[in-house]
């Protein structure tokens, strides 16, 4: 019997009712996201747990929505980052030489600049849609998982097994996915959730400043914007997805930092 | 001693390569993706012949190295273009607001890095008991908060619940020092816990790692407070980390200065930036962009040029 400790089970259970509601969204929100269904600014009562926003719309079924778009987005992100990364780190580890040195030096230019101005000149060019977002974020953030990647694949690839599957004659596909990445998993498991928390804070940033999840979608990050110019009159309303972003990142930090603590010593980028 | 000499210069050389790859980045690489800039000014509905005029006008139909030849020769002699929005130059407005972004920045570190430092001793010093605990968990919470949602929360706190300060950082020109502090106590306070978190943790890991020293056991051995032996033998050997992690943060801080000036509608280069990005200005992107990257870049070079300066082993290599 494995035990957990108090912090990473309320972090577990936390995530999990968050990512349950963005699945079931439909089903659990009690209202449509985008229609007004009362006067503005309802205070909180039985029928609008949260009260409603400056159009009258139900925070908390936008709350439930606006989490599915900010989930969902960071997750399908994080994955992007993380398959490139990872390919990319592991074909650095096994190739050496050249491709790792250009592949090495193309991510230590990407990460000379801040992730936020880069994604800011980008976006201000790109067309400004889904895809796009999570293009920008996955690629970006990938550079981080290629050096975790490299670094741990380096330290397999001088390990006997992996040399007997190339004396065996393996490829290099083989030793890529059947010798180095179940032997990795671990360390980028860990790292998948910091990545994910990363990208939750990145794209509630975008969209904060106007450049991510575009109306009339709207993620937490596009509601904090939506309702921040009336918190000074007493407003609260933009501080519910705000403290869904912290909940959510808090959370997921609790977790991750109880399978860093479990897995290994290795431990990746955590800051932007 | 020349070779911390060479050491240093070849540090130097390498950080200029690495602007002038990133100003290729920002320039060639923008412009290589879809998107026209004659169209973005004039709309969907322009006249082909009226695209071409204002094609001809900006010389966006020179080949791309001449235009980035160009725009960097301006770059490198103060001369940042045109705005597309409202055609005027970049250089000055930039340096309006260039001021701005810099008093938020420098009143914010004058506050975190004193305050880090000694919560990071504390914290190390109290290593696995109490105060450490409620250090940790405070720190891990900020860590989790992106710069505006622990704006808002600020906001709210100190403007409504206990309404001490005003939410809008209005910095007129003639104001004194003082003056312009109160206004900005907000934006201060959240760029502060922003970045506090990520030095004090540094702070106290690299004062962690020196206590395992042989040195730090013989100064308990001698009998000598916990607090004097950080304080006299910890101390000074954990500077050049410590050094390293205050700059890294203050690279760290350019970021959050972006998000935070837009929260308090601060007038400065960060507020810039973003109401260009939205215009979708890219001249003015590109140059602030420019501007933000070589800030990053410079505390990043200083930060490894410290850690030479400080680390013996680094002066004398192999």
């Amino acid at each position: 019997m494995m035990r957990i400790p108090l912090s990473a089970l309320i972090g577990i259970t936390i995530t999990a009712a968050f990512v349950l509601a963005a699945i079931f969204a439909p089903l659990i929100a009690p209202w449509p996201m985008d229609d007004p269904i009362g006067a503005a600014w309802e205070p909180p009562s039985a029928t609008h747990w949260f009260g409603t926003d400056r159009m009258g719309r139900d925070i908390l079924s936008r709350l439930i929505y606006g989490g599915r778009i900010t989930i969902f987005v960071a997750a399908a992100a994080s994955l992007l980052a993380f398959t490139l990364g990872a390919f990319f780190g592991f074909m650095a580890a096994v190739r050496g030489g050249w491709i790792d040195q250009a592949l090495s030096r193309l991510v230590d230019l990407m990460m000379s600049i801040p992730t936020l101005i880069v994604a800011l000149v980008l976006l201000s060019v790109l067309p400004l849609n889904l895809t796009v977002l999570i293009v920008v974020m996955g690629v970006l953030d990938s550079t981080r998982v290629f050096r975790l990647s490299r670094a741990v694949a380096m330290d397999i690839v001088v390990m006997d097994y992996v040399e007997a599957a190339k004396l065996r004659g393996e490829g290099q596909g083989w030793v890529i996915f059947r010798e180095i990445l179940p032997n990795a998993l671990s360390p980028l498991v860990a790292e998948f959730g910091l990545r994910f928390i990363f990208a939750v804070l990145f794209v509630s940033t975008l969209s904060f400043l106007g450049v991510g999840v575009q109306p009339p979608q709207a993620d937490w990050g596009g509601m904090v914007r939506d309702s921040k110019d009336f918190l000074v009159y007493g407003r609260t309303a933009a501080l519910v997805p705000a403290a869904a972003i912290a909940i959510l990142a808090i959370s997921v930090n609790l977790v991750a930092d109880w399978i860093l603590a479990r897995t290994s010593s290795l431990k990746g980028g955590r800051s932007g | 001693m020349p070779q911390v000499l060479k050491l240093l210069v070849q540090r130097l050389a390498l950080g200029l390569l690495l602007l002038f790859a990133v100003s290729v980045v920002i320039f060639l690489g923008v412009e290589a993706l879809p998107g026209d800039t004659a169209q973005a000014i004039l709309g969907q509905s322009a006249t082909p012949l009226a695209l071409a005029n204002l094609r001809d006008a900006l010389g966006l139909n020179d080949p791309p190295l001449t235009r980035y030849f160009n725009w960097l020769w301006g770059l490198l002699h103060g001369d940042l273009g045109v705005s597309l929005t409202n055609r005027q130059p970049i250089g000055p407005a930039i340096a309006r607001r260039l001021g701005n972004t810099l008093f938020l920045a420098s009143a914010a570190a004058a506050i975190a890095v004193p305050l880090a430092l000694i919560l990071g001793i504390i914290a190390a010093r109290y290593a696995g008991r109490w105060p450490d605990k409620i250090i940790s968990a405070v720190t891990l919470t900020t860590v989790s908060l992106p710069e505006f949602v622990a704006g808002y929360f600020v906001i709210y706190l100190l403007t409504q619940l206990i309404p001490v300060f005003q939410p809008v950082a209005m910095v007129l020109p003639g104001m004194s020092v003082w003056a312009r502090l109160h206004a900005l106590a907000l934006p201060v306070i959240v760029l502060v816990l922003v970045v506090l978190a990520h030095m004090m943790r540094m702070t106290r890991a690299a004062i962690l790692n020196v206590m395992e020293s042989a040195y730090i056991e013989t100064a308990e051995l001698k009998g000598l407070s916990p607090m004097r032996i950080i304080w006299r033998h910890a101390f000074p050997n954990a500077i050049a980390p410590i050094v390293q992690v205050v700059v890294l943060n203050l690279a760290y801080l350019i970021v959050g200065v972006v998000v935070v000036e837009v929260v308090f509608s601060y007038n400065a280069l960060g507020q810039y930036l973003i109401d260009h990005v939205t215009k979708r200005d890219l001249p003015v992107v590109q140059a602030v962009g420019m501007i933000f990257a070589t800030a990053y870049i410079s505390l990043n070079i200083l930060a490894d040029l410290v850690a030479i300066l400080a680390n013996p082993r680094l002066r004398h290599p192999k």
